[in-house]
């Protein structure tokens, strides 16, 4: 059990996706605007990469590692992470449109977010067993759905403070995650 | 020859249009991580922008995104095995974001954008030309990281891990090694962002008064 929950706290805080793994930068930067984006876009990225993760492990060992084909893992797991990013799609746009008009153009580029490739490669190249997975592919989105809600209520209040005109938007965001990396970087000797 | 470079730092994959960010703010921390992502890079773009230009007529419109990232992760794989068995060095230096390359905004945009659209040479010429707006994106962040964070540039050949040069710019006592760390990408990346941002309010507003 603390062996669980040391992988899950180094996941979700120490080593943060976005902080230290630069991962996701693309949805970061476009969804942290606002509040109630940030939370639907961190909603529907953790439930695609558990569901991709548990997809993608459960075909890696029952077909790819029989078969000796272990090197078609890239092209398999971002088909199934495609298809599986399309059905999400089509769930949300039928049972809640307002989320899936707010989240646009975001939802299908989930497929080229790399941190679902990334996870799902990094249960393969860690061993995890079927329950250090899970809480893996947990701890990650968590983490990065964290970040993308402190980043868009900081936002908010910095969309009427005012800035050099060059910093606006994206320049001033990323300096913000400077200094968030550096508050993050104390918590390295948490387990 | 102006307009050329002004649209090399304007649309600049990287800095102006805020394309593959994960990958320029992870592996910037030398120059040879940078040289290494870029040259596997713009190779995996032009032959995916070759290649789905030349099935652009028989790809059905529905499918064509899947049919993008199969070739382009086929791409990848490839270049992902002959760097594991002909510069083993690159890969312990990039690790995971060789295979994340098939994620790289940059090749999939250009696919949708360009390639989907026009002819094989033009393709080509487009996957060449965007591929060096990253490297140079690439190289720039690595520089200024490399040399605030230990004040040397050197640069190893992949192939055999033999020195090709190594020059120390600023004293050791000088050097800032945040820079090497997440604080410092954010931090480069941040600056040359506004610098681009204010550059291209200088020529709009040039081009404004040209037009007056």
């Amino acid at each position: 059990m603390d062996k669980l929950f040391a992988l899950f706290m180094t996941a979700f805080l120490i080593n943060n996706i976005i902080l230290t793994k630069f991962l996701g930068m693309c949805p970061f930067l476009g969804v942290s605007r606002q509040r109630s984006s940030a939370i639907g876009m961190g909603l529907a990225v953790i439930f695609v990469i558990l569901g991709a993760s548990i997809f993608t492990y459960v075909l890696y060992y029952s077909v790819l590692v029989p078969l000796e084909l272990e090197y078609m893992d890239l092209i398999t797991f971002i088909l199934v992470i495609a298809a599986f990013v399309q059905f999400v799609e089509l769930v949300l746009k039928k049972y809640s449109p307002a989320l899936y008009k707010a989240l646009g153009i975001y939802l299908p580029l989930i497929t080229t977010n790399c941190v679902v490739l990334y996870v799902t490669l990094e249960n393969i190249t860690n061993k995890f067993d079927f329950v250090e997975m899970i809480v893996y592919s947990i701890a990650v989105p968590a983490g990065f759905a964290l970040m993308l809600f402190i980043f868009s209520t900081i936002r908010e209040r910095l969309d009427i403070a005012t800035t050099p005109k060059p910093f606006r938007g994206n320049a001033l965001a990323l300096v913000l995650a400077a200094i968030m990396a550096l508050a993050f970087s104390g918590l390295a000797g948490l387990v | 020859m102006k307009k050329f470079f002004t649209g090399l730092i304007l649309d600049n994959p990287v800095f102006g249009l805020f394309l593959g960010i994960c990958s320029t703010l992870a592996i910037t921390i030398n120059l040879n991580n940078a040289l290494g992502m870029g040259v596997s890079v713009i190779l995996i773009l032009i032959a995916s922008n070759v290649i789905i230009s030349a099935i652009r007529k028989i790809t059905p419109d529905e499918i064509r995104i899947p049919v993008y990232i199969v070739v382009i992760a086929t791409l990848v794989k490839a270049v992902e095995l002959l760097i594991k068995a002909y510069a083993p060095a690159i890969d312990v230096a990039l690790g995971v974001f060789i295979p994340l390359i098939v994620v790289n905004c940059i090749i999939l945009g250009r696919a949708e954008a360009f390639a989907s659209k026009n002819g094989m040479l033009a393709s080509a010429w487009d996957g060449f030309t965007m591929g060096v707006g990253y490297i140079l994106g690439l190289v720039v962040m690595s520089l200024i990281r490399e040399i605030l964070a230990t004040g040397i540039v050197e640069m190893v050949n992949p192939f055999n891990d033999a020195l090709i040069f190594s020059v120390r710019l600023v004293p050791a006592e000088f050097s800032i090694s945040m820079f090497s760390q997440p604080v410092g990408a954010f931090l480069t990346f941040a600056v040359i962002a506004a610098g681009v941002a204010a550059f291209r309010d200088k020529v709009e507003a040039q081009t404004k008064k040209e037009a007056k």
